[in-house]
């Protein structure tokens, strides 16, 4: 075999002209047998026998790369390919297989998502069947970004997210003396604000059932009130944990290993059948709470042994240092160990909560509808029969965009405080 | 005479079965300046460790200053308020500035008002000839500055006892006179000190008395000159000839 390659000798620079255009027009010839099978349905390799020809792009693109694999070429770019992409025969194998399988599946999902698609129209019928119905989501968009949430009344969902996300773009630009004011204010005060608002049933604002909350407004909700209360009772478990009182420690120990060896799914079915019949009669406690309690806890044994692992890093110098400064318990650790360990675990806690997000949908297993439950709601009604992939892909796109958003804020954060170098 | 500051009578310690320190009875005046030395594994750390009670002592006991180191947290923050300490690791605080790591200690158990807690922080980065990296990280520092602005920050609690754990083995030969001429500086000044070392020309220098240690125990203690001129136990003897 290498022999037949070897036809026209070894690739080599001297005979740079010789090699790469043969090179380029094999590697081509490649391309254009893949591209013309599968958008155009023609083979024009159809001469050679059945067996052969299945393979022929292959191995004109495997011949191709054979001959532009010339070892300091003088080309800049040439080189650079070859490095990175057609090192050797393994690497262009991959090569070109990854080539084709993008030329085989890009074309017909851009179809699908956008060339074939359906945007305009109010109805089932106005879609066609060769592409995605786009309008199934823009018909149901309100009801999967609000739930049942009465439509007179969306304003207040509306403001208390923009108020959201202005306080939190602000933190960014005020001057560091207000900062740690907003951020207390953050944490401690506009949560109540928000679900007072939203909510409502006093200051002139209609009463809104927990239960006609939905949708993505939902998933955020119980995001961001999870998101705030995990944190700090996770930080207190991993201190407890590494505390030398033997109730605190072993009480930190089975909660942080109760919650982390059960499901998610079973705690909520807990908190939404089996813990109300432990409520004394007469106390009732709305089922979204008792679901934001439950992915609290859950989040926040999972959260504990993440911090847990920052304050294992450090070393032991940093007590020895602050206590002999005449430090206590709280002091030591709130200004000098805790600042250092949580930086360190800024990756981990943002895993974390990417994971609290994504679990959030489970809560349609207890009858709570957010963006997940809104669309399983809506691909079931009788004049949407159907549409269960655009409604999938629908709310893929969105929980991507906003794990990867927290991710690349996790980031920065990184890169912000790292004081090391 | 004057005041005995640090009383440590009939002390021992144990790590698990291994006796650190055997009945180490050791009195300091105040302004005294003392060089502890002796073999590694001797119980010096764990010696001057005990006196903030970084570590604990199981026998005997301890008095600071009046105050008695016990279980009570309160009396052991008090003590280690009144007691410096210098690491051989350095072991300042990587996430704060330089100034920062001055002002950390005052601000939040001495209950100073900020500005004047940088205000007393500059003052000692300037005796330790470092204000210039007020505002740089630990990080950007070499080992020299590091230990010096370490030493500044213990300074910035104004302690009446300064403890040194070796703080010149880890800098590189060049560093080394530059700590140390720190600790001159702050000797002159008048502070009580305890400084675990192997720098037998700062011991002369400085040092009003000399303990050597081995096996947990305080096997010698003379004044410097002393010391180093007639040894009078056989393990001391053997250790400067090693040494010097």
């Amino acid at each position: 075999m290498i022999k037949i390659i070897n036809l026209l000798g070894t690739p080599s620079r001297e005979k740079f002209s010789l090699f790469v255009p043969i090179g380029i027009f094999l590697f081509s010839l490649g391309l254009i047998d893949v591209t013309l099978n599968s958008l155009f349905d023609v083979n024009i390799t159809s001469f050679f026998p059945r067996g052969l020809n299945y393979f022929t792009p292959l191995i004109f693109g495997f011949l191709g790369l054979y001959y532009l694999r010339i070892e300091f070429s003088g080309n800049k770019m040439l080189d650079k390919l070859n490095i990175n992409i057609n090192s050797n025969w393994f690497n262009s194998i991959l090569t070109l297989l990854i080539i084709f399988v993008l030329i085989q599946n890009i074309p017909p999902l851009l179809n699908w998502l956008i060339i074939d698609a359906n945007f305009v129209g109010t109805t089932k019928k106005d879609c066609s069947d060769s592409g995605a119905c786009w309008i199934f989501i823009k018909i149901w968009f309100p009801r999967l970004m609000y739930g049942l949430y009465p439509n007179a009344e969306l304003w207040r969902i509306n403001t208390s997210f923009i108020m959201l996300i202005t306080l939190v773009v602000a933190l960014f630009y005020i001057p560091i003396k207000l900062k740690k004011y907003l951020i207390i204010f953050l944490i401690f005060v506009f949560p109540f604000i928000m679900f007072n608002l939203i909510h409502g049933g006093n200051f002139g604002l209609v009463w809104v059932e927990t239960t006609a909350w939905g949708g993505l407004s939902l998933t955020f909700i119980i995001s961001v009130f999870a998101l705030i209360l995990c944190f700090p009772i996770g930080m207190f478990l991993a201190l407890g944990r590494r505390s030398s009182a033997p109730v605190t420690r072993y009480a930190s120990i089975g909660f942080i290993e109760f919650w982390r060896g059960v499901p998610l799914i079973t705690v909520l079915f807990m908190a939404s059948v089996m813990f109300p019949m432990f409520l004394p009669d007469g106390v009732y406690m709305d089922k979204l709470f008792r679901v934001i309690i439950a992915i609290t806890l859950f989040e926040a044994a999972y959260m504990a042994e993440v911090i847990r692992g920052g304050l294992q890093a450090l070393p032991r110098g940093q007590y020895d240092a602050a206590k002999s400064l005449g430090m206590g318990y709280w002091r030591l650790h709130l200004l000098v160990i805790l600042p250092q360990a949580l930086k360190l675990v800024i990756p981990g806690i943002a895993n974390t909560f990417l994971a609290l997000v994504k679990d959030t949908p489970l809560i349609l297993v207890v009858g709570l509808l957010e963006l997940v439950g809104m669309i399983d709601m809506a691909k079931t009604n009788p004049d949407w029969l159907g549409f269960a992939t655009e409604g999938y892909v629908f709310a893929g796109i969105l929980f991507w965009i906003i794990c990867f958003n927290m991710s690349r804020y996790s980031q920065r954060l990184e890169e912000k405080y790292k004081t090391d170098r | 005479m004057s005041e005995k500051i640090i009383q440590m009578e009939k002390v021992s310690k144990w790590f698990g079965d291994f006796q650190a320190l055997k009945d180490i009875d050791l009195e300091v005046a105040q302004k005294q300046k003392i060089v502890v030395c002796g073999p590694s594994g001797s119980g010096k750390s764990t010696l001057i460790r005990c006196i903030n009670r970084l570590e604990e002592h199981q026998q005997g006991k301890i008095v600071i200053d009046g105050i008695e180191l016990s279980e009570n947290t309160k009396n052991i923050e008090q003590v280690r308020a009144e007691v410096g300490m210098v690491f051989q690791q350095f072991n300042l605080f990587p996430h704060l500035s330089i100034l920062d790591n001055c002002t950390l200690a005052p601000i939040w158990v001495k209950k100073i008002p900020k500005l004047k807690a940088e205000e007393l922080a500059l003052k000692q980065l300037e005796s330790v000839k470092i204000t210039d990296q007020a505002k740089k990280f630990p990080g950007q520092l070499s080992g020299g500055q590091q230990q010096r602005a370490a030493l500044a920050r213990a300074l910035c609690m104004e302690p009446k006892i300064m403890l040194f754990d070796e703080p010149t083995s880890a800098l590189d030969p060049e560093m080394i006179k530059e700590v140390l001429d720190a600790m001159v500086d702050l000797a002159k000044a008048g502070m009580t000190m305890i400084v675990v070392t192997h720098e037998m020309g700062f011991a002369k220098e400085v040092a009003d008395e000399i303990i050597f240690m081995d096996e947990g125990m305080i096997v010698e203690r003379a004044n410097t000159e002393d010391f180093f001129a007639n040894p009078k136990n056989e393990r001391t003897k053997l250790f400067l000839s090693q040494i010097l």
